[in-house]
């Protein structure tokens, strides 16, 4: 078995620098690597490319980036819950890449499995696909769209082992899976570090081989953005 | 006049036996509340889970199990939870059979723009363009006309488009149209609303055949 331990999150963030191309997996605050997003605050890099779904909320997740200005380009399909965002890029401090998410998705995974770049149907005669090469299929147009090239993948996972097998759960897996092995150096955070060999093999999600580094994460607030419930007596 | 509750009720009549639906943020989501429960349906969110169930119960609220909305949500027994790319393997593969989504403008051979007002409001397109890019049966949810009373359902849309020639029916305050290759066909007008006011409140060609009956909730 390799070991992919460190021992904290300063050793996992080992090599980040400014000005380079970062993966944050997440959906909303939802398994986001809230470890790994309070160090780069520490580490103070700056000039960042950040490719992630969202940009957080303006005081949790990559919100806090953004309001030290450590974020020069921000690539995600949704970006509706960040005022300090919406500022930032409006006034044209912040560089923005507005994808759909299922390209974001596809570019991650492209860059994990081996792919220069896939054929889409989504952005097809809109500004999306401006500049970019387009191609008929089965009379049916696609838009071709490239591999993400990234330095570090940081992502959050429920369970995991120092030989880098992960387990998510819920609804928190979204792109933390899909951006494992898809960047230089994959850094994985896990709410639960079990000694290697308690995992069942048959409920591994993402194998070690996509990891590099993995480490237990502390003090998760797992914030939740929109609280919703219902009541006891509503039928539905 | 129906308002967001009836569109929602109107459109649950379009969920038949055994669809995989993925409903938008908005009128869309509502309509979960309104399916016949004779009616088997899964409904996908594309954030990663299939089978999704109502909004919790109060203090039962998982940080880990939310819908596109950012919602808190359950899951019903015989869900499943997949990665983004999974889900939108499911949406780009036709595997979906229904997609329910909001839109800012409509045009007459069926573009779709919901995602962008330049220079004012840039919230993105999130799942929009794959949904409406591969989607066999789109469904609008929308008011007829925006704030300033302006119709919605247009020559040609003036806003970025999320999708070309995508959109197969529209479901309003004021009636049910079936976008076909020579405009909007009106199909049902809303309780008490004259094709006259629906004629009125439409920018875009609005085909009219015969008697249009009146929607039934």
């Amino acid at each position: 078995m390799t070991n992919k331990q460190v021992a904290n999150v300063k050793e996992a963030l080992k090599g980040v620098s400014s000005e380079m191309t970062l993966m944050l997996g997440g959906f909303g605050l939802c398994g986001i690597p809230e470890n790994a997003i309070s160090e780069l605050v520490v580490m103070g890099v700056k000039d960042l490319t950040c490719i992630s779904n969202n940009a957080g909320v303006d005081d949790f997740g990559l919100g806090l980036l953004l309001q030290k200005h450590q974020i020069k380009k921000m690539v995600a399909s949704y970006v509706g819950e960040n005022d300090e965002f919406e500022r930032q890029m409006l006034s044209g401090e912040l560089e923005v890449e507005l994808i759909p998410q299922g390209t974001l998705a596809e570019r991650c995974r492209a860059a994990q499995a081996g792919f220069p770049a896939i054929y889409t149907p989504a952005g097809y005669g809109t500004e999306v696909a401006e500049g970019k090469e387009t191609r008929e299929f089965n009379g049916k147009m696609y838009v071709l769209e490239r591999a993400f090239k990234a330095d570090f993948s940081f992502v959050k996972a429920w369970k995991g082992d120092a030989a880098g097998n992960l387990i998510f759960k819920g609804t928190a897996r979204n792109f933390n899976p899909n951006m494992c092995g898809a960047a230089t150096i994959t850094v994985a955070e896990v709410e639960e570090l079990v000694p290697v060999g308690t995992l069942d093999p048959n409920q591994i999600h993402i194998p070690g081989i996509f990891v590099q580094r993995i480490f237990e994460g502390k003090n998760y607030e797992k914030r939740i953005e929109k609280r919703t419930v219902r009541q006891k007596t509503e039928l539905c | 006049m129906l308002d967001k509750t009836g569109i929602a009720k109107r459109i649950a009549k379009e969920v038949k036996n055994g669809y995989y639906v993925n409903l938008g943020i908005g009128i869309p989501t509502l309509v979960a509340n309104f399916v016949r429960e004779d009616i088997d349906v899964e409904f996908q969110s594309e954030n990663g889970i299939l089978g999704m169930g109502p909004f919790p119960f109060d203090g039962e609220e998982d940080a880990d199990l939310i819908n596109a909305g950012k919602q808190t949500i359950t899951a019903l027994e015989g869900a499943s939870y997949f990665d983004s790319a999974t889900s939108f393997s499911m949406i780009r593969g036709k595997h979906v059979d229904l997609t329910i989504l909001g839109a800012m403008e409509v045009s007459e051979n069926g573009d779709i723009a919901n995602w962008k007002i330049p220079g004012y409001m840039v919230k993105g397109m999130g799942g929009a363009m794959d949904l409406v890019a591969s989607a066999e049966n789109i469904i609008v949810a929308m008011m007829h006309t925006n704030k300033k009373g302006e119709s919605k359902l247009l020559k040609r849309c003036s806003l970025p488009l999320t999708g070309v020639g995508c959109v197969k029916k529209i479901v309003t305050n004021l009636a049910v149209l079936e976008v076909t290759k020579d405009g909007f066909k009106l199909l049902e007008r809303a309780p008490g609303i004259a094709v006259e006011t629906i004629q009125q409140a439409t920018e875009g060609h609005l085909i009219i055949e015969g008697q249009i009956p009146e929607m039934e909730l």
